[in-house]
């Protein structure tokens, strides 16, 4: 909402400084997000009067004027370019040394010979309009070297105010100038509509005209039915004869253009006036158009057509409300019009619409249709039931004044069920115990009697009536806030106390998840994010009903993928060295709720070390995709088994039967200077790993032993481990791999793998004779069940 | 027996050659003395077995011991030679170090993490709750109107019958405050979407942290006092905050926190749109709707919640201008925050 300085300054009969007014009201209100300053880059400019006009000596359209400027050193000689300068008339001059909008800086200078000692200035040299066919002519009392900007208040501010979905009121300006009174003083007054007549004062026509409990009635000869309550629960109609439609006043387009609004006609510019000024969304429309002549507030019919003033040809539904007249819809209600029935240049006698539509009704008829409008949206946050009244008083005073026409009959006010104004409870004692501090009750009656609330004493309690433009106070807790916003919440202490420990568990879903990642960043992994979004990733993929694109239409099932597209990403980028890694959500069809769980993956290609110069860096293969994969396992999925994948190259890591993991290498759209690219992906298990078990360090000496070993092809080294920890029994402490051979020393199928063999017996010193038997005999049952032998070095 | 006693004796003189020799003397020493098969003192080992029992005890024990001495004295000097071949001058010192590959959290993780501990400090502890949630706990139980313009600022993916990908954490308080009795005092963090595009500023997916304190006897004050300390443990303990009103349907008296800007310290700037200030975070008094929803008695129970948003938080904090670097993962963005460094 832009809200003008200067409209607000009128309602309220005083002056304001816009910073003051913004900081004020983000303070206690709503927040103004701008202070945007207009025309104020015209303080150095000047009303000038031109005493004198000769021609230019040198040039035939140019004119040499004498213009009084009210300076000490008498009238100044200038050359004026424009056909309409004449002698005895005001102009806006800038003299030498003044700064023009866009920053520019007058210089005195010669003009075809004769020198310029300043400029006489067009409308579009002001910024004020397009009009640059000749110098902006002052009707102005101000006499020479007057300030322009005290001759002609242009000047403004707009304060762009961020209006949250709960507060209608503050869309127009009386509201807000409600709200700027309550903090700063002043009292809110519809300012006078200059020219006016005051039709509406008392005795005239338009006065507060009787509310009649019916659907139905004649107004001027215009019948009204009302046979959608519901979407209509208020309908105040007048006609108003004999207008004249054309340009509105200065005064009245200088209104509207400081928020924003482009002039129309006289009519639409008064309606629009209302809407910014006591945001009652009105509409006018053509009386010699409407057949009947009748205005017919009903549902529409489904698939009824309907042409908007946008020019669109729109269906309409059963669902939303139209206004038509004896043969169909004119309006879509709270929306739109149609061009047809629009005000014209042609118009004589109008209809003037002031009604309430149901708020739910009209959000979703301009989300079925697709059209916001300025009605629409104050509708749908619901207007002044209360005060419509008075907008249509406002709004016939104004039409009137601007445009001329009568108001023969008072306008019909429709409202088969009146409401009263609603009131709302409220304990004084209830406002110290949700605030903290203690809130005198006068206090609490000033700042609710400041904004249109009315407080009386019922028992220990008030009894709050809310203002009509107040629809989002409906219970205690709303008036608590409106005293709390009004005091400033700046006065409240901000001490900590004490406070009851709670009692929900530290989430084992979060701690998880940190554990996996410490235990991947430990291993020099770096943590990506990547979009949940995308293209589906299986046949179980969520599909998202109202995706942003297609491309983003998937909700993902794993998150390797995702990982891909970023290495992709990083290659593309000419990063050759990449290990990242991801825990997320990923997501699967379900019964009803999609399934969700935690996964971890990770992607590894490049050098295994930062390049050094001491020795060349491998890249990183499948033992370094290992050796990941198995400590991602132990901490996401404590207890699962690491093991080959039964067919292909790779490593799965199962629970039971169940496999949680995997690992292997990776397919990707690589460029021929990368790395191969490696994957792991675990399920995340809640279940922490095993607390450590502390052994005691050990107090005898090791005796540690090579075995070099041949294996016939299809022996793992993992069966061969097995039975030398078998035949070790408990003296084995440790056994490692540390060499595998494979060449032309043995024969096809073979290979030799070397095994280092920690023996320790924790109470006493082992004799080497004593191992020596061990591994004889874990020789022989290696040769007897595997056929593996001692390998001859 | 003497003879290898005698023997003994003339190889203990030799350890004085120890200490001078280089290192490929010392490694014919080694080989001269304790080498496997040639080695002079392994042979005189190598005969105790086939002496008298007690000669085998004196001359064993004397070679035994000579060979420890042996031993001790080859590494010493190996570690003397170790030594003196790094002072030596030749040595260019300013190559770099071996490396090895530095791993680090997502800036975007860091900061949550960094949150969630200045509350744990402040009592709170953390709640979870599904992505995919119902309309119901995402919307119409935190007091949302059916069909109010409230809903527009949260456009929703749906994904399927009345079931939403969160727009928010909040719908973890209503999941919360229906199984664990008061007080409730959480932290709520976790990713949410809503259905706006890519930009600078805005993703379709974004983190958020929500906070929950529902006990007898909660205020606006203890909401002032917990938010304020949070923003100077974050920030610097001199961080002016105010508190300004807001609009959330589950809160009542709502509030926006603000903090003096960290770049411009209150002056104006880019960053905070001239305006001194950088939005940190909603919260406000639980409105008595959403306990009622829950089963809470409202007159009883009292409380309030805040909701903020880590990436904004870190953008401002770290000067990244540009949300979409962190779905990037460019590992040129990643390593620069690698690094432990708080
Ligand atoms: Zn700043």
């Amino acid at each position: 909402m832009i809200v003008s300085r200067r409209w607000l300054e009128a309602l309220l009969g005083r002056s304001l400084v816009a910073r003051e007014v913004a900081e004020r009201l983000t303070m206690t209100c709503a927040a103004v997000e701008a202070v945007v300053p207009v025309h104020q880059d015209l303080g150095d400019v000047l009303v000038g009067q031109v005493l004198e006009t000769k021609p230019h000596p040198n040039a035939d359209r140019l004119t040499l004027c004498l213009v009084d400027a009210g300076g000490v050193g008498g009238p100044l000689e200038v050359v004026c370019g424009a056909p309409n300068v004449q002698a005895g008339r005001k102009y806006p001059f800038a003299p030498v040394g003044a700064t023009l909008p866009g920053g520019v800086k007058l210089e005195r200078r010669k003009i075809r010979g004769v020198e310029s000692n300043g400029m006489l200035l067009s409308a579009r040299e002001l910024g004020l309009g397009p009009d640059h066919a000749g110098i902006l002519e002052l009707d102005t009392p101000a006499a020479p070297g007057t300030r322009f900007l005290d001759a002609v208040p242009v000047a403004d501010d707009q304060l762009v105010l961020d209006v949250p979905a709960n507060r209608p009121d503050l869309l127009c300006h009386k509201g807000v100038a409600r709200e700027v009174a309550a903090v700063l003083g002043g009292t809110v007054k519809l300012p006078e509509i200059p020219g006016g007549k005051a039709v509406g004062r008392s005795g005239g026509p338009s006065d507060r005209p009787a509310v009649r409990q019916s659907d139905r009635g004649v107004v001027d000869g215009v019948e009204i039915r009302l046979e959608d309550p519901e979407g209509c629960p208020r309908y105040i109609a007048a006609v108003i004869r004999g207008v004249r439609v054309g340009k509105s006043p200065e005064w009245l387009a200088a209104r509207l253009a400081a928020v924003g609004q482009r002039a129309i006609n006289n009519v639409v510019d008064a309606t629009n006036y209302v809407l910014f000024e006591l945001n009652q969304p009105l509409h006018a429309f053509d009386l010699a158009r409407l057949r009947g002549p009748a205005v017919v507030i009903r549902r529409a019919k489904s698939n009824e057509p309907i042409t908007t003033l946008d020019g669109v040809a729109r269906k309409l539904t059963a669902e939303m409300t139209a206004i038509c007249d004896a043969e169909r819809p004119t309006i879509v209600a709270g929306v739109m019009g149609s061009a047809e029935s629009e005000v014209s240049e042609k118009t004589t006698d109008l209809v003037l619409e002031c009604a309430y539509f149901q708020p739910t009704r009209i959000r979703r008829t301009r989300r079925a249709l697709g059209l916001t409008s300025e009605s629409s949206y104050r509708f749908e946050r619901g207007i002044d039931l209360l005060g419509m009244p008075d907008a249509m008083r406002r709004a016939i005073d104004l039409i009137v004044a601007v445009a001329g026409g009568e108001l023969r009959e008072a306008p019909l006010d429709l409202w088969p069920k009146p409401e009263q104004s609603r009131s709302v409870f409220l304990r004084p004692a209830r406002v110290s115990h949700l605030l903290g501090v203690e809130v005198p009750r006068g206090d609490i009656e000033r700042v609710l009697s400041a904004i249109g609330f009315v407080a009386a004493p019922k028992d220990e309690r008030l009894a709050v009536q809310v203002p009509g433009w107040r629809p989002d106070v409906t219970r205690e807790a709303d008036l608590i806030e409106e005293v709390a916003r009004l005091r400033g919440y700046d006065v409240l202490p901000d001490d900590l106390r004490p406070y009851r420990p709670g009692t929900v568990p530290d989430a084992p879903a979060l701690r998880a998840r940190s554990r996996v990642r410490d235990q991947l960043v430990r291993a020099g992994m770096l943590e990506a994010r990547t979009l949940p979004l995308g293209a589906p990733d299986g046949p179980d993929a969520v599909e998202i009903r109202n995706p942003l694109s297609a491309e983003h239409a998937h909700l993902r099932a794993r998150l390797l993928p995702g990982l891909v597209r970023r290495v992709e990403y990083n290659w593309a980028g000419t990063v050759r060295d990449l290990r990242l890694f991801e825990v997320g959500t990923v997501f699967k069809r379900g019964k009803g709720a999609p399934e969700e769980w935690t996964s971890v993956a990770g992607v590894l290609t490049g050098a295994q070390r930062p390049l050094h110069w001491s020795a060349k860096v491998p890249d990183m293969d499948l033992w370094d995709l290992k050796y990941h994969f198995e400590l991602a396992v132990q901490v996401a999925s404590p207890g699962a088994l690491v093991q080959p994948l039964p067919t292909g190259v790779g490593w799965q890591a199962v629970v039971g039967e169940q496999r949680v993991g995997w690992a292997g290498p990776l397919e990707a759209d690589a460029p021929r200077w990368a790395g191969a690219l490696f994957g792991f992906e675990v399920r995340l298990s809640e279940v922490a790993p095993a607390r450590p078990a502390y052994r005691p360090l050990p107090a005898t000496p090791s005796v540690v032993r090579d075995v070099a070993l041949v294996l016939p092809g299809g022996v793992t080294a993992a069966a061969v481990g097995e039975a030398l920890r078998r035949a070790g029994g408990t003296l084995l402490e440790s056994l490692e791999v540390f060499d595998e051979y494979r060449g032309p020393k043995l024969k096809g199928g073979e290979r030799g793998v070397a095994w280092r063999l920690t023996f320790r017996d924790p109470a006493r010193t082992l004799r080497e004779a004593e191992v020596d038997q061990v591994i004889m005999t874990a020789l022989k049952a290696l040769e007897e069940e595997l056929d593996v032998r001692r390998r001859e070095s | 027996m003497s003879d290898l006693l005698a023997a003994l004796n003339a190889l203990r003189e030799r350890l004085t050659e120890v200490p001078q020799a280089d290192e490929r003397r010392l490694r014919e020493l080694k080989t001269e003395i304790l080498g496997r098969k040639a080695g002079a003192l392994t042979h005189i080992l190598a005969a105790v077995p086939s002496l008298e029992p007690k000669d085998r005890k004196a001359v064993g024990g004397v070679a035994n011991a000579l060979k420890r001495d042996f031993e001790t004295a080859f590494a010493a000097r190996e570690r003397e030679l170790k030594r003196a071949s790094v002072a030596a001058g030749d040595l260019d010192l300013t190559m770099p170090g071996r490396a090895g590959w530095q791993g680090g959290l997502h800036l975007v993780t860091q900061v949550v993490d960094e949150i969630c501990e200045i509350f744990r400090e402040l009592g709170f502890t953390r709640a979870v709750g599904p992505e995919a949630e119902s309309e119901r706990n995402n919307f119409y139980a935190l007091n949302f109107p059916h069909d109010h313009p409230a809903l527009d600022a949260q456009d929703s993916f749906y994904v399927g019958d009345g079931v939403v990908l969160r727009t928010h954490t909040s719908p973890v308080q209503i999941r919360t405050l229906e199984a664990y009795p008061p007080p409730i005092r959480v932290v709520i963090p976790g990713q949410v979407y809503r259905r706006d595009p890519f930009d600078p500023s805005h993703s379709p997916v974004f983190e958020q942290i929500e906070g929950l304190v529902v006990d007898e006897g909660v205020t606006f004050v203890d909401l002032k006092a917990a938010l304020t300390a949070f923003a100077r443990r974050f920030f610097t303990s001199d961080t002016t905050v105010r508190f300004r009103p807001s609009y959330f349907p589950f809160t009542e008296p709502s509030a926006e926190m603000d903090v003096r800007c960290q770049i411009c310290k209150g002056s104006g700037c880019p960053t905070c749109k001239q305006s001194g200030w950088m939005e940190i975070l909603g919260s406000g008094m639980v409105h008595p709707a959403v306990l009622d929803n829950c089963g809470v008695d409202s007159e009883r129970y009292t409380g309030y919640a805040f909701g903020m948003g880590p990436e904004r938080i870190a953008m401002n904090r770290y000067g990244v201008s540009d949300i979409r670097l962190f779905w990037e993962d460019d590992v040129r963005f990643l390593s620069q925050f690698a690094r432990p460094h708080r």
